[in-house]
């Protein structure tokens, strides 16, 4: 599959029809989701309409956007009116939404088409899309294990070539980790770049929809479209500092890369930490400048996260209630509608997606409000904080890797909570700071005789996108 | 406090988020809790004193806009999402009298 800039001027030069870019990911996909379930949905027939509007439209010499026929996929947590959104939950498994969230609209007024929704770990908690009601997805570099998760049907689907690029959502990692995984760019922008309506809530404080692509050059570009002020997101926000791909390609010269000493934590498989130390060299090599630096609180960031998510994730979920929409329990006559609520609740989540809800039931419960939840958020204000003393002190971007382990195997963690939660240690940070991150391809590490990707994490400062991106083409320029 | 986490515990904070817990269940979620609590224990070390709490980044804050009329979605449509509805209602049980508790 070409890359989204590349069928983006073939399209709009009518080198190429949309249609044909649409047929060869619709091809794609057909030749091997079987095997690797990223699609919960595909849109064949609307997919090859859309295509044959634009190209009637180009046709009659109209610009239709600046990704004119580029074949997209849609983390399934995010609205579109066609087909179903079903956050890969029993509680949404026939749920048609009545509108499209602002970021779909935008890729399709950019000429994108969406090709179909990609599965997830239910209400995107999880890293592994294990926690699909669906099934897994498995991962295109080796199908006996994760993509991560819980954009992990997004990463598949990029990494295995069926979509040039996909949106995903990242409330912990969610885009970043599949993506280091899968071994493609996965972009989660600074809290309030991208407008959250559509997306289905999960901690609010911390969610942002992101994008996976398979080049840096390409994750901007659909940040350029997705980006900026929505009246339907109050959070949203239009900064004049657009132009996200206008530091690609620049030199390392005059970069400062800063490593704090997390990214040595002793959990790191050796072969990540290998890959890691390569690439740090190799940046060094190239005229950056490494320095060494202090995030005091980075190791405080996961305790902190899994009050704070799972705390807003309880308030966010009570909405499923069995009533208005979503999936409603069969209590026969004579139930009361405390019998609806419950019944309809324990049928339509997962075990994930309850044990979430009730740990942030916990936290939030009278007695334990102030030890748990207020802790936890002074603990962000420390976390913030250290970010900001970074970015005052000259570094551009804070460089960990994404995650600690290259992909692991289906089942290996299933009945560890904690393990999986740890999977988070170098990404929470981000989302609970709100600056943005991406995590770029860093080399392969070798394990049990299979070649898995790893991915270098980047860290900037809030809404200066254009500089982490540049920053990030320099590490991918060099791997 | 993740030591003391009991399966009563549980089933109460079961009960307050509205799921329905087995037996089973309830010890299950239990130790997965209690492990995930007692991780959790870590932030006990961070001196916090005298910072304030961050619910949220964004430094902005309540934004307002012009009340005007704007598109709406039908009706019909959100009616059409209930899972059980009459007339022009989305049914539920009974919630007065002995139908309620909720």
């Amino acid at each position: 599959m070409s890359g989204v800039g590349e069928i983006a001027r073939a399209v709009a030069a009518k080198e190429a029809s949309a249609e044909s870019g649409v047929r060869a990911a619709l091809d794609a996909i057909g030749a091997r989701d079987g095997e690797l379930n990223a699609f919960l949905q595909v849109f064949d027939e609307h997919a090859i309409e859309q295509a044959n509007i634009l190209d009637a439209r180009l046709a009659a010499g109209e610009d239709v956007g600046p990704l004119a026929g580029v074949p997209i996929a849609v983390k399934d947590n995010i609205c579109t009116r066609e087909g179903r959104t079903t956050c890969a939950s029993r509680m949404l498994e026939g749920y048609r939404s009545p509108y499209d969230a602002t970021a779909v609209t935008r890729l399709e007024r950019a000429g994108a088409v969406i090709v179909g929704k990609t599965n997830l770990d239910e209400f995107a908690m999880g890293s592994s899309c294990e926690h699909s009601a669906f099934g897994p997805t498995r991962n295109p570099h080796d199908t006996g294990r994760v993509p991560g998760g819980s954009s992990g049907g997004s990463a598949a689907a990029v990494a295995a070539g069926m979509v040039p690029a996909a949106l995903g959502s990242d409330t912990g990692g969610s885009v970043r980790q599949p993506a280091s995984l899968c071994g493609v760019v996965g972009l989660k922008p600074t809290y309030g770049r991208v407008s959250r309506y559509g997306l289905v809530a999960f901690a609010s404080s911390l969610d942002q929809i992101g994008v996976l692509a398979g080049t840096v050059a390409d994750a901007a570009a659909v940040l350029e479209v997705i980006a900026g002020r929505d009246e339907r997101d109050l959070t949203s926000v239009t900064r004049d500092d657009a132009d996200f791909a206008g530091e690609i390609g620049r030199g390392a010269a005059g970069l400062t890369f800063g490593v704090p000493a997390i990214a040595r934590h002793p959990s790191v498989h050796p072969e990540t930490a290998r890959v890691f130390a390569e690439m740090v060299e190799k940046v060094r090599a190239a005229g950056a400048r490494v320095v060494e630096i202090e995030l005091p609180h980075a190791e405080h960031g996961v305790a902190a996260y899994y009050i704070v998510a799972p705390a807003e994730a309880s308030s966010n979920l009570a909405r499923f209630d069995g009533v208005r929409y979503g999936r409603r329990a069969d209590i026969g006559a004579g139930g009361t509608l405390d019998e609806l609520y419950t019944r309809s609740r324990s049928e339509g989540f997962g075990h994930e997606v309850q044990r979430r809800i009730m740990l942030g039931t916990h936290v939030l419960s009278s007695g334990y409000h102030d030890a748990y939840y207020v802790n936890a958020l002074r603990v962000r204000r420390r976390i913030k904080e250290d970010f900001d003393g970074v970015f005052a002190s000259g570094v551009d971007a804070v460089l960990t890797p994404t995650c600690p382990s290259p992909a692991f195997r289906i089942g290996e963690k299933a009945g560890d909570p904690l393990a999986l939660y740890l999977e988070d240690l170098f990404t929470v940070g981000a989302n609970l700071a709100g600056v943005p991150a991406v995590s770029v391809p860093a080399g392969m590490a070798h394990v049990e005789g299979r070649e898995l990707p790893v991915g270098v994490q980047l860290v900037g400062r809030a809404f200066g996108e254009r500089a982490l991106l540049g920053a990030a083409s320099v590490v991918e320029g060099v791997v | 406090m993740a030591d003391e986490l009991t399966s009563a515990d549980v089933r109460k904070v079961a009960r307050l988020a509205r799921l329905a817990v087995s037996e089973a269940d309830a010890e299950r979620y239990r130790v997965e809790l209690a492990a995930v609590l007692g991780y959790i224990e870590r932030l006990r070390e961070v001196d916090v004193s005298g910072v304030e709490p961050m619910a949220h980044v964004a430094g902005e804050t309540n934004r307002l806009r012009a009340d005007e009329p704007g598109p709406t979605l039908a009706n019909e449509v959100l009616m059409g999402m209930a899972p059980a509805s009459e007339g022009a209602f989305v049914k539920v049980p009974k919630v007065l009298g002995d139908g309620g508790g909720a």
